[in-house]
């Protein structure tokens, strides 16, 4: 299958790289106080809500940007960005044909339905989505089919109106805006994301899923996802991300908050495509994402996986803190960087709770003048009994001029862990592309062959709409890289 | 089918092949002997087109075509096929779905449309029941962890599904237990035909026992230096490759 996909993809750029002819509601550029107040009173926030961005922002202001990181980019002009952009109209939604119409095309360009209807006759699989764009959620599909069994998925400043509780609770509990650099800014200036909760006891019974899309130049998008899984419940949520081609570089700083309770399990699946520059590495995104989940109680589970072929730049590490008993983390990752993009990657799992357990499996493909590093912790605390980890890290070369990293960090406190870990690296070799070239097939399908095979078990773990994607994505990613 | 002229070829300036003439008809096999390092490999390869060999001089016409000119993915697609001496793994990457890609793209190379996918799996049990390849092989990524010999079976199977006009097998017996060899010999016996030529590359007698080769040449040093039927093996493997280096004075 992956070679019919191969095969139409294998002769296009980045095909994402449109832009939308739509009339946006910007902020001035720069980032003040005063830009902070007019966020959140364009949201109608509430006054808790506002305090929290200011405390934030005032926090934001002492800190440094890190540069612990494998990667090198001219630091953004904070002041010189565009922290809110809402596409007009802005007035509530009732249904799709008050949608501005040049939106649904953008989401029609990107094979996202935002009709429900077209979904629900569709043969295979149901997606709700929300869709989010420059900074501001757009529509979210089949509400009301959720809300039958009791789960919320909005976007997050509407939950901020309607589920306050909730965001009180949990808002900051995973990632607080004291963690780091970006997040300490994206707590400050976030405009919106997706907020999702899962009842007691509740499978989810459709796959959710949030599009991200920046549209307007000169703007940093920095949306916030939070999800929680109340006890014994299941949800399987996607996340794609793409950006028109621009010369400059736009700055993306997302926070991802999961929260599993007793027995809960949640798959966190991201296609990250943001655009990564041009062949001499000018323009792409800079993507700074701060992603964590914990597993709160007993028997949860929480599952990244991701597949990154955009941005120029990449700083994201999905974790898990493994608190409550018998919890599992899991970390899947494709990472693939060509020409100039650079990407440091990785996870952090930190395990706390008895017979915790947690496996990590990152793939990188470096081509062109590339740099892909795998950062990744593996921490076991004390009183952290019978825990276990496994990690493998596989990097694979295409040429001479790239370059793969690994930074794997292991910290044991407790006697009872056992840590395993693995890694290799390999070059796509001439005899695997001359063996395909005998067979009749040509380097580019080969590449793409070999490259998916190589990925496979982390392509595996992505759900079926999200896999076929993220192959043509592989391959369309790593045209060109060789020969 | 194949006329091959005075090719000279050689690696990193070495010259490996020194003035080959070759001329293989459709419905023959070839046998091709020679001693170890004597370029039996580097022909295979030189014919598939394999780029880290310059070709210094001569040509190769392949049912009409300057062999020479094409890729090698289009050399597959117009019908040379290669057996490798060493077969490649490639992890992942499923056998079934490798040789469906294959397929595809030389039927688009000829103007067909992607095998149906009914029809695929028709052919995979077919051609498997041919060469006897257990059905979980047909399913494992291309020959990760095969055994020696599952490789060369899995050779075969690769060429009895590709259909190929022009068969090199370069060493495929090696490896092979005495059933094994049977087996995969009755299976390219089966595939011949008055369309197709087989050249086989081998250093044992054995197996021209079960595919009867219609011509024997002996490679030496980069050149045919003797050809004959397939007396010739049976002589070479009495005496060995002296007689023919003393009957050429080297
Ligand atoms: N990449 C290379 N660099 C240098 N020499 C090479 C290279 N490849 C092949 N050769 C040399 O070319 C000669 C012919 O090799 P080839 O593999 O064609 O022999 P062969 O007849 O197939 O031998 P065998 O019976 O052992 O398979 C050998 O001397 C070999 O060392
Ligand atoms: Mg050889």
């Amino acid at each position: 299958m992956a070679n019919e996909i191969l095969e139409e993809h294998i002769n296009s750029d980045y095909k994402y790289g449109f832009v939308t002819d739509i009339e946006s509601d910007n902020a001035p550029k720069g980032l003040n106080e005063d830009i902070v107040r007019f966020i959140s009173k364009k949201k109608n926030e509430p006054e808790w809500m506002l305090e929290y961005r200011l405390k934030a922002f005032a926090y934001w202001k002492t800190l440094e940007e890190p540069n612990w990181a494998h990667v090198f980019y001219p630091k953004p002009n904070f002041q010189d960005i565009i922290y809110y952009s809402a596409p007009k109209p802005k007035k509530e939604l009732k249904s799709l044909d008050e949608v501005d119409p040049e939106l649904l095309k953008t989401f029609e360009k990107l094979g996202i339905s935002l009709e429900e209807q077209k979904r629900l006759s569709g043969v295979e699989s149901r997606i709700a989505v929300d869709a989010v764009i420059d900074s501001v959620s757009v529509k979210t599909t089949f509400k009301e089919t959720l809300s039958e069994k009791g789960i919320i998925f909005c976007s997050f400043s509407e939950a901020v109106q309607e589920h306050p509780e909730l965001i009180k609770k949990y808002m900051g509990t995973v990632v607080p805006h004291t963690d780091n650099f970006y997040a300490a800014l994206n707590a400050a200036v976030f405009s919106d994301g997706s907020f999702c909760y899962i009842p007691k006891g509740v499978r989810c019974p459709m796959e959710l899923s949030t599009y991200f899309r920046i549209n307007a130049s000169g703007t940093g998008q920095f949306e916030r996802t939070l999800l929680v899984a109340d006890e014994g419940s299941y949800v399987s949520y996607l996340e794609g991300c793409t950006a028109p081609m621009r010369d400059e570089n736009q700055l993306h700083a997302a926070v991802v908050e999961i929260v599993a309770h007793k027995g809960a399990e949640v798959k966190y699946s991201t296609v990250q495509n943001w655009y990564p520059g041009d062949k001499e590495g000018k323009g792409g995104i800079f993507n700074f994402v701060t992603k964590r989940g914990i597993c709160l109680e007993d028997n949860s589970k929480i599952s990244w996986t991701q597949v990154e072929t955009g941005s120029a730049v990449t700083w994201k590490y999905p974790s898990v803190i493994l608190k409550g008993d018998n919890s599992v983390g899991e970390f899947y990752s494709v990472a693939v960087t060509n020409n100039y993009q650079q990407a440091d990657t990785g996870t952090k799992m930190m395990h706390l709770g008895k017979n915790t357990r947690s496996t990590i499996i990152s793939k990188g493909i470096s081509a062109g003048f590339s740099n892909n590093s795998y950062r990744g912790l593996v921490r076991i605390a004390k009183g952290a009994s019978n825990a276990r980890n496994f990690s493998q890290c596989d990097s694979l070369l295409m040429g001479d001029k790239c370059g793969a990293h690994t930074f794997p960090y292991i910290e044991i406190k407790d006697k009872s862990g056992i840590v395993e870990h693995e890694a290799t690296t390999s070059k796509i070799g001439e005899d695997q592309l001359f063996y395909c070239k005998q067979r009749g097939i040509d380097t580019e399908k080969a590449i793409g062959l070999i490259v998916n095979g190589y990925c496979k078990e982390v392509l595996n773990k992505l759900p079926m709409e999200f896999a076929v994607e993220a192959q043509k994505l592989l391959a369309v990613s790593l045209e060109g890289s060789v020969g | 089918m194949l006329t091959i002229k005075n090719l000279h070829a050689s690696i990193d300036g070495k010259e490996i092949l020194r003035g080959i003439n070759l001329e293989v008809k459709a419905g023959e096999v070839h046998a091709i002997m020679g001693p170890n390092g004597s370029g039996k490999s580097t022909l295979s390869s030189v014919l598939a087109g394999r780029e880290d060999y310059d070709v210094t001089e001569g040509e190769v016409i392949f049912n009409g075509k300057n062999l020479l000119e094409l890729s090698p993915e289009d050399r597959a697609r117009e019908g040379v096929f290669l057996a490798f001496q060493y077969p490649v793994e490639i992890p992942g990457v499923s056998n079934v779905n490798f040789l469906k890609t294959a397929i595809n793209e030389i039927r688009a190379y000829k103007g067909l449309d992607p095998m149906e996918a009914k029809d695929f799996l028709a052919l995979v049990k077919e051609k498997q029941k041919l060469v006897e390849l257990d059905g979980k092989l047909a399913n494992r990524s291309v020959n990760e962890g095969f055994s020696g010999g599952e490789k060369k079976r899995n050779e075969i199977f690769q060429m009895a599904m590709l259909e190929p006009k022009l068969a090199i097998l370069d060493e495929t017996d090696s490896g092979l237990d005495i059933d094994a060899l049977r087996i995969v010999a009755g299976g390219v016996n089966k595939l011949k035909s008055k369309d197709n030529a087989t050249i086989v590359i081998t250093h044992y007698q054995r197996l021209l026992d079960y595919i009867v080769p219609d011509f024997v040449h002996v490679l030496y040093k980069g050149q045919i230096v003797k050809s004959g039927t397939k007396e010739l093996a049976l002589e070479l493997e009495e005496k060995g490759y002296d007689f023919i280096k003393e009957e050429i004075g080297a």
